[in-house]
């Protein structure tokens, strides 16, 4: 047996990739993916051990730098790696501190319009009729406004602070969960492994949840990394507004609303807040794209 | 064809009902009393402001409030601002040919570039340009647009100088309101420095305004293009020996145009809600700017009218994509 032979019968003998490996491999085709993912897992860190990692306080103001240039630039110190802002606050811990804010923005905003959609979608598919007409007009109105006008005026009502723009993101983005989930629920509703659990005697609940739900995750999951970034990205939009969390909170659209009076003449309290927000939902639509790639490959084009 | 132009048609009606339902709730649920918020700062006596909420109709029942508030939106009253006492849809008519222009441009620019992008990434399917173009355009619909105009100004306007900060046009120059449509107006004026002063103000704002669609298409082309350029009859075509310019343009692009015309027409939504952070960058004063101020002001009935307006004109024209696609493809009119 030559060792090309023997080599050939080892490969042979190996037992097939299982789920992950397979996953990982058609993930990591999608070099942006893997980008993104490292960015994610890097500013997940960042944010886990924001007090570890800043160097100042966020909210500590030194009275004797007022607009501290970066580093880099003349008058820049090592003290402030990218500068203060107006009150002499270091902007690099505000950004990291915006980080672990933005990603529980996320996280809240994903968690309640998940939850709240996922179950109107499936009461929708189950219900059908009038319950399911009511509910996806609903739907339909809500889609009509744009996003932002509608959680403008969300917020309008509920009044400006972070949970209520977190709350009127969540609301914006609900339709979105709410027709997927109905959508694969209907088709799932068709087959045949549903009507045996059904004749079997089990009951609504535990088809909804138990049944169909499982069957319809591999779109939520795209869906729900997408909403991330796009709720990142609306309740910045609101906090440049004036509309999201308030000063002195470090969040980072408050904070760029915040170097409106002086970004002529400071560049550094414009361009790293923003600059940080772009990175961040980034990643997660590099991500969310990768994982549709991965998940559902009649969709790669 | 006329059943189905019936069906759409009714069909959007009770989606008005139900935004006209939460325009009716907004001034109603935002906090204050309305009565007290349009003359609460005068000093009236209760019973004054008993007689005046019982003229505006707030002591009736809510179902008839609501009943009420149709019969006026239906004759075209949305109310008028606490602040300027105008009515709502004539503040709304002089500031909308301000966004429209924006818009408009914005889309424009969003198409010429995008949609050449998107056909050569395909073309080129995996190499560098195409790499690039698709990098760039998951940057672009990644990009908080607030920042991203303000980053313009700050490199344009006031580190180079080529680009006005804010505006529609130099206060140096007058120009005869009379469409409303700065570039319109400016070239009626016959005076080229009006021309080149509203041109220059537009520029930053349509770019700003123009990324997120502008990524949205190139994107959709590409991913349309590849689809069709895999078809059989594009085969049959290149192996007529006829050229890669004219298979790709004249038969490849025509059939992939299709789902992007869709997408364009679906950014009309994307385009007015941009438009409200556009407008706030550059003071121009449009709808979204002025809903803006609304808000700041607490002058609610125009939020509240203004956002009826928008919300039904994102209808009308979705309904328009809607109708033209069914006349394009009459598969879908069932």
């Amino acid at each position: 047996m030559s060792a090309s032979q023997s080599a050939a019968a080892i490969a042979a003998a190996r037992p097939p990739p299982g789920r992950v490996t397979l996953f990982w491999r058609a993930f990591a085709e999608n070099r942006g993916a893997v980008v993104g993912l490292a960015l994610m897992l890097l500013l997940i860190v960042v944010a886990v051990f924001a007090d570890v990692v800043t160097p100042h306080s966020p909210i500590e103001q030194f009275r004797d730098h007022f607009l501290a240039p970066p580093l880099w630039q003349s008058g820049g110190s090592e003290r402030f790696l990218l500068g203060t802002d107006d009150v002499g606050r270091d902007i690099l811990s505000r950004l990291i501190y915006g980080a672990r804010l933005s990603l529980l923005i996320g996280l809240a905003v994903v968690a309640l319009s998940l939850t709240l959609g996922t179950v109107l979608g499936l009461i929708a598919a189950f219900a059908g009729g009038t319950t399911d007409v009511l509910i996806m007009r609903i739907m339909d109105i809500l889609l009509v406004f744009p996003s932002l006008l509608l959680a403008i005026v969300i917020v309008a009502i509920l009044g400006p602070s972070l949970f209520n723009a977190m709350i009127a993101v969540a609301v914006v983005t609900l339709p979105n969960y709410t027709r997927l989930v109905r959508a694969s629920a209907l088709g799932e509703l068709a087959r045949d492994y549903v009507t045996a659990t059904r004749s079997a005697g089990a009951g609504p609940l535990r088809l909804m949840f138990s049944t169909v739900l499982p069957n319809c995750t591999a779109p939520l999951i795209v869906q729900a990394t997408l909403g991330f970034s796009s709720a990142i990205l609306d309740a910045a939009a609101l906090g440049f507004l004036g509309l999201g969390a308030q000063p002195p909170t470090p969040e980072w659209g408050t904070m760029l609303a915040g170097a409106l009076q002086f970004y002529q003449r400071a560049w550094w309290v414009l361009a790293f807040p923003g600059f940080a927000i772009l990175v961040t939902v980034l990643a997660f639509n590099l991500f969310g794209d990768g994982l549709r790639d991965a998940l559902d490959p009649r969709l790669k084009r | 064809m006329i059943r189905f132009l019936l069906r759409r048609v009714a069909l959007i009606l009770p989606t008005f009902i139900g935004v006209t339902l939460l325009s009716f709730m907004l001034i109603r649920l935002v906090p204050g009393d309305p009565i007290e918020i349009r003359f609460g700062e005068r000093g009236i006596s209760a019973e004054r402001l008993a007689e005046l909420r019982h003229e505006a109709g707030f002591d009736r029942p809510l179902w008839r409030q609501f009943v009420a508030y149709e019969a006026q939106v239906a004759q075209g009253d949305l109310g008028t601002s606490v602040v300027t006492h105008d009515s709502v849809w004539g503040e709304f008519i002089t500031l909308f040919p301000a966004t429209i222009e924006l818009s408009v441009c914005a889309i424009l620019f969003a198409i010429a570039i995008g949609l050449p992008l998107g056909v050569i990434a395909a073309v080129r399917r995996g190499s560098v340009f195409d790499y690039g173009l698709m990098g760039l355009s998951v940057t672009g619909a990644s990009m908080p647009i607030f920042w991203w105009g303000l980053m313009m100004i700050l490199v344009f306007s006031v580190a180079l100088g080529w680009t006005p900060v804010s505006g529609r046009i130099s206060d140096a120059v007058y120009v005869v309101p009379w469409s409303g449509f700065m570039l319109i107006d400016a070239w009626y004026s016959d005076d080229a420095g009006a021309v080149r002063s509203a041109l220059s103000h537009l520029i930053l704002p349509t770019i700003v305004l123009g990324t997120i669609p502008l990524a949205t298409i190139a994107r959709m082309t590409r991913s349309s293009m590849l689809e069709v350029l895999g078809e059989d009859y594009i085969r049959t075509a290149r192996a007529k020996g006829l050229g890669t310019l004219r298979v790709v343009v004249v038969h490849a692009l025509r059939n992939a145009l299709i789902p992007v015309v869709t997408v364009i027409g679906l950014q009309v939504g994307t385009l007015l809600g941009g438009a409200i952070l556009t407008e706030t960058v550059f003071s121009w004063p449009g709808v979204g700017h002025w809903l803006i101020e609304s808000i700041q002001r607490r002058d609610y009935p125009v939020l509240q009218g203004g956002t009826l307006l928008v919300a039904t004109l994102v209808m009308l024209v979705n309904l328009g994509v809607d109708l033209a696609y069914g006349f394009l493809n009459p598969r879908i009119r069932r």
